[in-house]
């Protein structure tokens, strides 16, 4: 058998590939991005991004209903907004077998919040299957479509940041295939109308009794036994963390974490002195057992915040006196930080930075451009969820009682995603709100994926090309305005008009992302620009555009001041620092 | 029974961190070894911080090291040996790229890029490696291969066989700069 190091991302799509999905669908979001990135290698299965996570949902929704085997990947906060079709679907079931992955971000590595989503299989009365490797996430795969098809149900597969990204070694199998066992037309199953609900209310509550017994029995919640009579319940990345540093406690490793083995886990607790229960996020496990009256600890020694790891693992058993040891604090030294920032040559750098200029209260969205909010640009006053700024922006200004000066900040992707339907109802109420999609082509902050307007898909089929003038004409806007965001001053005169004006309107950049897809770098670069030392007075302006290829050179004006210096690998001649320089110091090298 | 080795490859986005992180986990596969890596993705392409944890033995739990528990610290840039070094055991060694990588933060106020950091890191630790992969790359005639030069350094510390080595690296590398990464690779295998 061959072994290969894969993350648990592509062991997600390996595990598609190998147990016979049909179709997969997603859209992007870190830590879940890498699922159907690779999902897509295998032809044998249909892939898409779909425009926001509710339809992903709903397409693979629709295909489990055809009887193939599905996935939905998303990370923890998609599946707010997929939560409709999530808890009504319960009632439906999945007769062709259907996975809703969720990648949780304990640690908010690149997220709003840190919600524990297993909350959300037991609100719908899903399986929770929990992998705590690469190996798992490609074999648990194979179980969760099993136990999808054998008891009628979704299942809800909750991986972690640490589990989407670390690699492990993994033996690959070969692919099974299945047929797609088609659609059995049954109205009182798949139509959702209070009457057939009812009835199928009475049977997902007999669905989740049955599933308690297979809990009890499978093999996903397994016994370790260890030395000493410590008992351990933990599940995901954190079984790892106790195997190394508490080698010697006997573990209850959960693989399914809803419904729990109650029985199991009773039985359990009797044949140790303590037990403890070790989870990252909240006690979702130890609230359950408490609740069936059997004594543990768990939260007292493991923080509910953040992400954990093998030192706050540690740490807790020391607290909980069973390491004897002193729980060491390495002292760590002060470095300068590295915050992420807009690449050279990107398109939203000029955007933020005129917005700035112009005193706007913004009202920004999620995605790169999100980094305007960071110092030196400082561009963005308000950021909640996908799609929120132009119904904020809407909100406040009938708050003001005008529009003027409130500018909503949106991504191509992020208004497609769910943008539209607040621009509609700017349209309707007529807020005279300043909206601006900062259109790029692409899904840039999750690494270059399609969108309806990249005219590319997933599978890499050409598809139409959605022109978002049109669209928001379609809306009904009647002021649309496209600008360059390389050419400061214009777009900064039609920024300025349309925030004075108290009438809806939409401006819309119309540059390329500089970094994604990548066979367009050659064609969106032109000649770096460098500085005539000459010239440059040291006065820093340039670095207020905030480009990493600009940087302090060794030169010293007479005074003192720090001449500047432009790394010509990095720049892309986008012009914007030349634009702002007062001396005329920096030039194209063309 | 093979020994377990913790290592740690820090960097910057874009210096080719997790390039080299594969590299040396499929050696490490090659060479008959469990392997585990952590990494988080996504700020990688923006000038941000970037690490690699690597772990290699018989059987691995942690895809995470513990701090104070990495054997070997490959730096690909001196403020990042010095943001890592306690991660670093007693015993541990550790590389450092003599090259400087400046944010441009540091141009505001209060935000310093270390005047010293390959001291800071002596001052703290035993045995410090410092090369300028930078020179030696240049010397065989591409700035490309300072990573394989590197991952020559690193590969002194590790029981990896130098032929394994050599297949995984003509494997991973572009086509026809196979030669000269293996040159790299050599040249970075002499320094001391």
């Amino acid at each position: 058998m061959k072994k290969v190091i894969l993350s648990g991302n592509e062991a997600v799509a390996r595990g598609c590939y190998e147990y016979g999905v049909h179709v997969a669908t997603a859209y992007p979001g870190t830590p879940s991005t890498e699922i159907l990135e690779n999902v897509s290698k295998y032809p044998e299965i249909y892939s898409e991004w779909s425009p926001n996570e509710k339809v992903a949902f709903e397409v693979a929704m629709g295909a489990t209903f055809n009887g193939a085997r599905s996935l939905v990947a998303m990370k923890h906060v998609g599946l707010n907004v997929a939560a409709d079709p999530f808890m009504s679907v319960s009632l439906i079931g999945a007769p062709g077998g259907f996975i809703v992955v969720s990648a949780d971000d304990p640690g908010m590595h690149s997220s709003q919040n840190e919600q524990d989503n297993r909350y959300y299989a037991k609100f719908a009365g899903y399986p929770c299957l929990e992998p705590a490797d690469s190996q798992e996430s490609k074999d648990f795969v194979g179980v969760a479509l099993d136990i999808s098809l054998m008891f009628d149900v979704p299942i809800l597969f909750r991986m972690t940041t640490r589990i989407c990204h670390s690699k492990c070694v993994v033996t690959l199998g070969e692919r099974q295939e299945f047929p797609v066992k088609g659609f059995k037309r049954d109205p009182k199953k798949f139509v959702v109308i209070p009457a057939y609900m009812r009835m199928r209310h009475a049977w997902a509550v007999e669905r989740l009794n049955k599933l308690r017994v297979y809990s009890e029995e499978t093999p996903l919640n397994f016994v370790e036994n260890g030395t000493e009579r410590i008992g351990i319940i933990t599940n995901g990345v954190t079984y790892q963390y106790v195997k190394e540093v508490f080698p010697k406690g006997s573990i209850l490793k959960l693989g399914m974490s809803y419904p729990l083995p109650v029985e199991k886990i009773r039985s359990f607790a009797r044949s140790v002195d303590k037990l403890l229960i070790v989870e990252e996020l909240e006690p979702f496990v130890e609230e359950q057992i408490k609740a069936e009256g059997i004594a543990c600890e768990g939260k007292k020694y493991w923080s509910n915040l953040g992400e954990l790891s093998p030192e706050a693992v540690e740490k807790g058993f020391i607290h909980a006196g069973l390491l004897d040891k002193k729980v060491s604090v390495p002292v760590k030294e002060d470095v300068i930080s590295r915050p992420p920032i807009f690449c050279p040559g990107c398109p939203h750098r000029g955007l933020y930075y005129t917005l700035k200029k112009l005193k706007a209260t913004i009202a920004t969205d999620i995605g790169c451009y999100t980094l305007g909010v960071l110092p030196p640009l400082e561009s963005g006053d308000t950021c909640v969820e996908m799609g929120a700024s132009i119904g904020v922006a809407a909100g406040m200004s009938k708050a003001r009682g005008s529009g003027k000066g409130i500018v909503a900040t949106i991504g191509d992707s992020t208004f497609l995603h769910s943008g539209m339907t607040g621009l509609l109802n700017v349209v309707n109420d007529r807020a005279g709100i300043t909206v601006v999609i900062a259109d790029n082509r692409i899904t840039a902050m999750t690494g270059g994926q399609q969108q309806p307007g990249t005219g590319k898909t997933l599978m890499k089929e050409e598809s139409k090309s959605i022109d978002l003038g049109e669209v928001c004409q379609a809306l009904g806007v009647e002021r649309i305005r496209v600008v360059d965001p390389y050419r400061l001053d214009e777009m900064k005169t039609v920024l300025k008009e349309e925030m004075e004006s108290d009438e809806l309107s939409v401006v819309i950049t119309n540059r390329p992302c500089a970094l994604f897809p990548k066979e367009n770098r050659k064609k969106t670069r032109q000649k770096p620009f460098t500085v005539d030392t000459e010239i440059c007075i040291g006065c820093h302006t340039c670095f207020k555009v905030n480009c990493p290829a600009i940087h302090e050179s060794e030169l010293k004006t007479p005074k003192g001041f720090t001449k500047s210096n432009i790394d010509a690998v990095l720049c892309t001649g986008c012009s914007v620092c030349a634009q702002e320089c007062p001396t005329g110091a920096i030039r194209s090298t063309e | 029974m093979k020994r377990d080795m913790n290592v740690l490859i820090v960097g910057v986005g874009g210096q080719g961190v997790l390039l080299a992180s594969e590299l040396l986990g499929e050696a490490a596969l090659e060479s008959g070894y469990d392997v585990k890596k952590s990494e988080v993705h996504g700020m990688a392409q923006r000038g941000g911080v970037v690490y690699s944890h690597i772990r290699l033995g018989d059987k691995i739990y942690s895809p995470l090291i513990r701090e104070g528990h990495v054997d070997v610290i490959l730096a690909f840039e001196q403020a990042e040996a010095q943001r890592w070094v306690h991660y670093l055991r007693d015993a541990g060694t550790i590389i450092v790229n003599h090259f400087k990588l400046i944010p441009p933060i540091a141009s505001m106020k209060g935000f310093d890029y270390p005047a010293d950091a390959i001291d800071s890191v002596k001052k703290r630790v035993k045995n410090v490696k410092v090369i300028n992969a930078a020179q030696t790359a240049e010397r065989l005639g591409n700035l490309h291969l300072i990573n394989t030069v590197l991952l020559g350094v690193l590969s002194m510390s590790l029981d990896i066989s130098p032929e394994i080595w050599e297949k995984v690296i003509r494997q991973w590398v572009p086509k026809g700069t196979e030669e000269l990464n293996i040159k790299a690779f050599l040249e970075g295998r002499k320094h001391q």
